[in-house]
C-alpha cells in the first residue's frame, strides 16, 4: 500500500513537473536570460516584485516580459549595464515584504516596486525606509507614492483615471444615462469608482444605476446587467480587468442588451484573451496609455520582440515594465550614475532626475513626474473597431 | 528533574524552545550574519506562532475542527490598528500603543469569538467545521464594506463601502477604506514584541490546558457524553477554550497588522485559515511545542525555496506531504521509543519514576 502511494505520488510529481514545463517556457527562456548575467561585473541591479504565479500571475508576468526586453536591449548597447531580477509576490503584502527583502540581499539597487497595487504599498514603505529609489511599473493606488520622495509610478494613479473618464464621457458625450459595474473588494476597482462618481456627480453626469461584484462572484452579471437595462442606461462604465468585462459582454449579449461600454486601463489585452469572441468587444471604448497596434517604430519593434520571445501580444502591464527601465536608464545617463555607487547615493540622483526631466516611451510622448511621485501623461482614447484598437480623437 | 511531571518538563521544554531561539535571533542580528529576507519574516513568524497555539487550542485540545481561524486574525487586525491610529496622539509612546492596540485587537476578536461561539458550539464535528468557514467568509465581507474614519468628534463608521459617506470633519482621516483597507500603517510591530506574545500565549495555554478548565475541556473532547454526565457544562467550557483561542488571535492579528504597511481584509480569507490549520496538524493536535516548530518552520520553507522559481509552491506541497508520511510512518515513530530506551537505560530508574 505504501509503496503504491509512493509511486501515485512521483508520478504525480512528475506529471506535474511536465505539465509545468509545458505551460511556462515564457517564464523559462526569461529565467536564463536574467541569471545568466550574473558573471557581468559592474552591472546595476534592478530588482522588482509581482504576481509571477497566482490569480493575477498574467500582470506580474507582462511587466518582467516587458522589463527583460529593455534590458536585453540596453546591455546589447554596450555602456551602462542593467542586470533585472524578478521575485514573486503572489499579489500579497506579506510575500511582497518577503520577495523585497529577497532581492535586497542579492543586492538590489534600484528597484520596480511591485506590479500590483497592495503589495506595493508594503514594500513602498520598506523602500523608503531603506532609500532605494522605486518606479512602480503599474501599482496604481495613491498611498504608493503617498508621503514617499523616492517612489515613482509609471502608470496612471487610479484617481486620475476615474477623473480622467468622467471627463472624457462627458465632453464626447458618449451617453447620457450610465451605468457603473465595479469590483467592490479590488483597490483598483473601487479606487476609480470613487473618483468616477464625484467626478461625474460635478459635471452632472447621469448615472442611474451602481451595481457591485466581488472575487467569488464574478462569474454572473445577469442582476448588475438587469439593473443597468431596467434604468435605461446606455452607457456602462466598466472600471475592471479584462477578465470579468469578457463576461459582462458575453452576458449582456445574451439578454439582448447592447449599451455602449467604457473601460479604462485594465480592459487592455482584452483582445487577446484565449477563447475570447473579439466580436464581442466590438465598439468597446478605452482610456489607455498603451496601443498594441500603433505605428510607431519603437512599439512596432517593441511588440514584434515581444511576440518573438514570449509569443503573445504584449498588454500595457508589458509596456510599463519596459518604459520603467527606459526611463531608468535615461536618468541613470543623465545623472551619471555607475553601478558602484550605493543605492541610497543612486537613490538621491535618480529622485532629482525623475522630478526634473520627461520622458518618451511608449506608454506617452513628455512624460514627467511630480514631487508625490505620480506621473503626469495623457490618456489615450481608444475604440475598438474590426478587432482592433483605434486612436479616438 | 525527578519530581517533575511530564507536562510541566513539556511546558519547560515549549519556552526553553522560544527563548533559545531568541535569544539566537538577537545574537545573529547584533553580530549582523542573518539575511535582510529573513529579519522581515521575523514578527511574521511570531503572528503565525500565535496564530497556531491559538488554533491548537479549539483543534487539539478542544477537539472542534474550526475553519474560520482567520477570521478573528482580521477582526484583531482591522480593531487594533483602527485603535492605534485613533490613538495616535494621546499616548505618544509606541510600545505602549501597540501593546493598546493588541489588547483591543484581544478583546474585539474575543467578542467576535463569543458571538460566534454561542450558536455555533451547539454544532459538532463536520458542522462545525462548515459553520465556522461560513461566519469565516461573512467576517471577510463586512470587513470588505465597513469604512472607518476618525475626525476630532471622534470615530465614524459605515458600511455604504464608499469613505465618502463618513461625513468627516475637516482635517479628518480615513482609517479603514472599505475594499482598499488600512493603508498606511505605523510599523509599531518588533521582534521583541512579538516574542514577548509568543511567551504570554504560551503561558495562557498552557495553563489553561493543565488548570481544572483544560481538563473539563478535554473531557469534552474525548468524551462528551460521559462528561455531561459528570456534570461538566458543555456550553461554557467550549466558549472558553473557543473565545480564548480568539482573542489569542485578535492579538496577533494586531501585531501581524502593524508589521507591514497595509492590510486588506481578502488577506484573511479562507486559505489563510487552512494554512494555520496545516501548522496545527503538522505540529501536532494538542502538541504545543510542535504546533511552534511547524508553524516557524513552514513560514520560513517558502522563502527557502525561492531559488526554485516556479516550482516553488509544488515542492513546498511535496514537503508537507512527506512530512505527514514522515509523522505517520510506524517505523519512523520507533525512533524516539528506541531514543529513550537507549538514553533511559543511562539514566535508568528515573525515567521509569517519570512514565
Amino acid at each position: 500500500m505504501k509503496k503504491f502511494l509512493l509511486f501515485l505520488l512521483t508520478a504525480a510529481m512528475l506529471l506535474a513537473m511536465t505539465a509545468c514545463n509545458g505551460d511556462s517556457s515564457t517564464g523559462a527562456t526569461a529565467t536564463p536570460a536574467a541569471g545568466g548575467q550574473t558573471s557581468a561585473g559592474g552591472s546595476i541591479k534592478i530588482g522588482g516584485t509581482g504576481p509571477l504565479t497566482g490569480g493575477a500571475a498574467i500582470y506580474g508576468q507582462a511587466a518582467r516580459n516587458g522589463a527583460q526586453i529593455a534590458v536585453d536591449e540596453i546591455n546589447a548597447l554596450g555602456g551602462i549595464q542593467f542586470e533585472l531580477q524578478y521575485q514573486d509576490d503572489e499579489h500579497d503584502a506579506e510575500k511582497a515584504v518577503n520577495a523585497y527583502n529577497t532581492l535586497k540581499d542579492w543586492g538590489m539597487q534600484i528597484s520596480l516596486g511591485s506590479v500590483t497595487s497592495t503589495p506595493c504599498v508594503a514594500t513602498s514603505v520598506e523602500n523608503n525606509a531603506d532609500r532605494i529609489f522605486a518606479l512602480t511599473p503599474s501599482a496604481s493606488a495613491v498611498a504608493v507614492t503617498e508621503g514617499k520622495n523616492n517612489v515613482f509610478q509609471m502608470c496612471f494613479a487610479d484617481p486620475n483615471q476615474g477623473t480622467a473618464s468622467a471627463q472624457y464621457i462627458n465632453d464626447q458625450k458618449l451617453g447620457t444615462k450610465i451605468a457603473v459595474i465595479y469590483k467592490n473588494d479590488d483597490v483598483y476597482s473601487s479606487g476609480i469608482y470613487e473618483t468616477f462618481s464625484s467626478k461625474a456627480a460635478e459635471l452632472g453626469l447621469d448615472v442611474v444605476s451602481t451595481t457591485t461584484f466581488t472575487e467569488d462572484s464574478q462569474q454572473d452579471f445577469s442582476v448588475q446587467l438587469a439593473d443597468a437595462k431596467n434604468n435605461g442606461a446606455d452607457l456602462i462604465f466598466l472600471p475592471m480587468y479584462y477578465t470579468p468585462a469578457s463576461l459582462i459582454f458575453q452576458q449582456a449579449k445574451s439578454m439582448d442588451y447592447s449599451p455602449k461600454y467604457f473601460g479604462v486601463d485594465g480592459m487592455d489585452g482584452i483582445l487577446t484573451l484565449e477563447g475570447f469572441n473579439a466580436e464581442l468587444a466590438e465598439g468597446v471604448m478605452l482610456l489607455t496609455p498603451f496601443n498594441a497596434d500603433s505605428t510607431d517604430t519603437r512599439t512596432v519593434n517593441f511588440v514584434a520582440k515581444y511576440n518573438d520571445a514570449f509569443s503573445e501580444v504584449p498588454n500595457q502591464f508589458a509596456a510599463d515594465g519596459y518604459d520603467c527601465i527606459y526611463a531608468i536608464y535615461a536618468a541613470v545617463k543623465a545623472g551619471n550614475i555607475t553601478s558602484a555607487m550605493s543605492a541610497s547615493e543612486m537613490c538621491e540622483i535618480l529622485v532629482k532626475q525623475f522630478t526634473t526631466t520627461s520622458f518618451n516611451g511608449l506608454t506617452g510622448d513628455n512624460v514627467t513626474w511630480g514631487a508625490n511621485g505620480q506621473v503626469s501623461k495623457s490618456p489615450k482614447g481608444m475604440i475598438i473597431e474590426n478587432g482592433a484598437y483605434v486612436g479616438m480623437d | 528533574m525527578r519530581k517533575l511531571q511530564k507536562s510541566t518538563r513539556e511546558s519547560i521544554f515549549t519556552y526553553a524552545i522560544v527563548i533559545v531561539a531568541f535569544l539566537a535571533t538577537q545574537g545573529l542580528m547584533l553580530s549582523g550574519n542573518i539575511s535582510s529576507a529573513l529579519t522581515g519574516q521575523l514578527v511574521p513568524i511570531c503572528a503565525y506562532v500565535v496564530m497556531a497555539v491559538s488554533l491548537n487550542l479549539t483543534v487539539g485540545v478542544l477537539g472542534e475542527l474550526s475553519l474560520g481561524h482567520a477570521s478573528f486574525m482580521s477582526v484583531g487586525a482591522f480593531s487594533g490598528v483602527t485603535a492605534c491610529i485613533s490613538l495616535a496622539n494621546v499616548i505618544p509612546s509606541d510600545p505602549i500603543r501597540l501593546v493598546v492596540g493588541m489588547v483591543i485587537g484581544a478583546i474585539c476578536a474575543g467578542a467576535a469569538g463569543f458571538l460566534i461561539g454561542i450558536p455555533v458550539l451547539r454544532l459538532n464535528g463536520d458542522y462545525l467545521a462548515i459553520v465556522t468557514l461560513a461566519f469565516g467568509e461573512i467576517i471577510k465581507n463586512l470587513i470588505t464594506c465597513l469604512s472607518v474614519g476618525v475626525d476630532s468628534r471622534g470615530l465614524h463608521f459605515s458600511f455604504l463601502t464608499s469613505s465618502s459617506m463618513l461625513n468627516l470633519e475637516e482635517g479628518g482621516t480615513v482609517i479603514i477604506n472599505g475594499p482598499m483597507g488600512i493603508a498606511g500603517i505605523p510599523k509599531l510591530s518588533t521582534f521583541t514584541a512579538g516574542f514577548i506574545l509568543v511567551v504570554v500565549t504560551l503561558f495562557i495555554v498552557m495553563n489553561l490546558v493543565k488548570s481544572r478548565a483544560g481538563r473539563a475541556i478535554m473531557a469534552l473532547r474525548d468524551n462528551r457524553i460521559a462528561a455531561e454526565s459528570v456534570g461538566i457544562p458543555v456550553t461554557k467550557y467550549k466558549l472558553m477554550a473557543f473565545v480564548t483561542s480568539a482573542a489569542l488571535a485578535g492579538a496577533a492579528g494586531a501585531l501581524y497588522a502593524m508589521n507591514f504597511s497595509t492590510i486588506v481584509a481578502t488577506k484573511f480569507n479562507f486559505s489563510t485559515s487552512i494554512l494555520i490549520l496545516v501548522y496545527v496538524v503538522l505540529g501536532g493536535l494538542g502538541n504545543i511545542w510542535g504546533t511552534v516548530i511547524a508553524a516557524t518552520v513552514l513560514t520560513i520553507l517558502p522563502e527557502m525555496l525561492r531559488g526554485f522559481n516556479d516550482y516553488r509552491m509544488l515542492l513546498y506541497a511535496i514537503v508537507l506531504i512527506i512530512v505527514m508520511l514522515a509523522t505517520n510512518n510506524s517505523r519512523l515513530k520507533l525512533i524516539p521509543a528506541w531514543l529513550k530506551k537507549t538514553l533511559g537505560s543511562k539514566t535508568g530508574k528515573e525515567s521509569i519514576s517519570n512514565e
